[in-house]
């Protein structure tokens, strides 16, 4: 329970943050200010500015709305396709399971940021496409947590007895398969959130993510360390946020499993 | 007749396996771990393990059963046949509220009852929202029960469904499956107890390494047993210690 409210606060700071920044920001996010470089804690800018005169809030605010994008769309995609896909991997005959698994070796051996540039080269640079390619390199962690699941949930004697209470294919893996699953997937959920958060940041920075001037965390984050020695407050700024975000989200699926775990539910 | 099974044969662990059970008719089956018992119920009931084949002919109210379609199977599991398994425990979705389990094979099959009333058949009345893990093991066989007689099975097969549980639990499932079971359901009792038969049991079938070495009425069986393996298990036995 502690840790759903926490999560909770965590991630609702951020979405907070992300809906009232279409509405109002302290500053132009974006607007260069060379009078007001490099200001520390405190003073005009809660946060400071940046080596460009930047509002650090402002810049934080606008990046929330990319990081919960980058997530819900690299998530999403990975989660969406990867567990059914599990699902189907682990109740269908042995041949056809490892079918699909050994095609999702092939697409887990490709590396991720690797798939991500070429999309970016292929398709145009941006945060849509890197994160497309963020999702689609991760549906082979969802498909291989949903058919392990699976199989362990396949074997027990309520599955038999579904089964011979004439429940369908499709009835077991949406009523009794996906839900006795759900909490290994929201955990895995939450750890592919940080990952994804983590990948944009390092896109950005390649220059195959969000383009400048649209502020992102990660690429605020990369900007600093140019000035780290003599500025930690650039890389620390960003550097909690993102770590609120991933702390929030990490802590929230972890207490929604508690939470939809009957089991588990019962002892929190 | 209900059941007719004829050479029923499951690679070579089950072999030449042929009974009958008529209408109402209460059967045991019963003999040592690894004889084969459960795996003649699993074939008729067409769930054995992919691995596994059956050959032979099972025919339940004249339609044959072994080699039929899954969709026709599925069609009939659960409605005209059923089964209660041995481990109440894991028998049950634990993430599924028990109300909704139990509706479940009426939703499936077309005939809704309410949850309530198919608890408060099997004596747990509003038990209906609480999950498997708030039951005791007599109670979720209690649930297990009211699942497999929720369409009223022309067959029930029951699969050591005593086994796990103690004693005074053993013979309150005992007592609900004789009077709940509808007088013209068959039943085929699979257990290695032998009182267990002898309280349920008109007509009981002895099985030894895959094949039925005795079959005849319960008092026959158990009181002038023919087998040297049915007289083994009757001297193994505390029945007439029981008595």
């Amino acid at each position: 329970m502690r840790n759903l409210v926490i999560g909770g606060v965590l991630v609702g700071l951020v979405v907070l943050a992300a809906v009232l920044s279409f509405f109002w920001t302290p500053f132009d996010p974006v607007r260069v200010d060379a009078a007001h470089r490099l200001l520390g804690f405190g003073g005009s800018n809660l946060f400071g500015t940046d080596k460009f005169g930047r509002d650090l809030l402002s810049q934080i605010m606008v990046g929330a709305r990319t990081t919960l994008y980058v997530g819900v769309v690299a998530v999403g995609i990975a989660a969406v396709i990867g567990t059914p896909l599990g699902i189907l991997a682990g109740m269908s005959p042995r041949w056809l399971g490892e079918f699909v698994m050994r095609v999702n070796d092939l697409v887990l051996a490709f590396p991720a940021l690797l798939l991500a540039i070429m999309f970016g080269a292929v398709f145009g640079a941006d945060t849509l496409t890197a994160m497309v390619a963020i999702g689609i390199a991760t549906i082979p962690s969802f498909a291989r947590i949903a058919r392990s699941g699976t199989l362990q949930v396949m074997s027990t004697e309520f599955v038999l007895a579904a089964r011979a209470g004439g429940r369908s294919r499709l009835t077991i893996a949406v009523r009794h398969v996906l839900p006795n699953i759900s909490g290994l997937l929201i955990v895995q959920a939450s750890v592919s959130f940080a990952i994804a958060v983590l990948a944009e940041a390092a896109l950005s920075f390649l220059g195959f993510g969000t383009r400048p001037p649209t502020p992102s965390w990660g690429r605020m984050l990369q900007e600093s360390q140019e000035l780290l020695t003599v500025q930690p407050r650039l890389a620390l700024v960003p550097g909690i946020a993102i770590a609120v975000a991933v702390l929030g989200f990490n802590l929230l699926g972890d207490g929604l499993r508690d939470r939809l775990d009957p089991r588990l539910a019962a002892r929190v | 007749m209900t059941l007719s099974v004829t050479g029923l044969r499951v690679s070579s662990l089950v072999r030449d396996v042929s009974f009958e059970i008529g209408a109402g008719a209460r059967v045991g089956l019963i003999g040592e771990s690894g004889s084969g018992k459960s795996l003649t119920a699993l074939a008729i009931m067409g769930l054995l393990p992919d691995e596994l084949h059956a050959s032979g002919s099972v025919r339940l109210n004249g339609h044959e059963l072994l080699g039929s379609s899954e969709k026709d199977l599925s069609r009939r599991r659960g409605d005209e046949l059923a089964m209660v398994f041995q481990e109440p425990m894991t028998a049950l979705n634990p993430a599924m509220r028990v109300g909704r389990q139990v509706t479940e094979p009426g939703r499936i099959h077309g005939r809704r009852r309410s949850a309530e009333e198919l608890l408060d058949a099997v004596g747990l009345p509003g038990t209906a929202r609480a999950y498997p893990h708030q039951l005791s093991g007599g109670q979720r066989q209690r649930v297990v029960l009211a699942m497999a007689l929720a369409n009223e099975p022309s067959l029930l097969i029951c699969d050591e469904p005593t086994t796990a549980l103690d004693v005074t639990v053993q013979a309150q499932i005992l007592s609900l499956i004789k009077t709940s079971l509808p007088a013209e359901s068959a039943l085929l009792f699979i257990t290695h107890d032998l009182a267990v038969v002898a309280s349920v049991c008109e007509r009981v079938l002895v099985m030894l390494d895959g094949e039925i070495v005795e079959a005849g009425s319960t008092r026959e069986v158990l009181t002038s047993p023919k087998h040297e393996y049915t007289r083994k298990l009757l001297d193994a036995s505390d029945l007439e210690a029981r008595r």
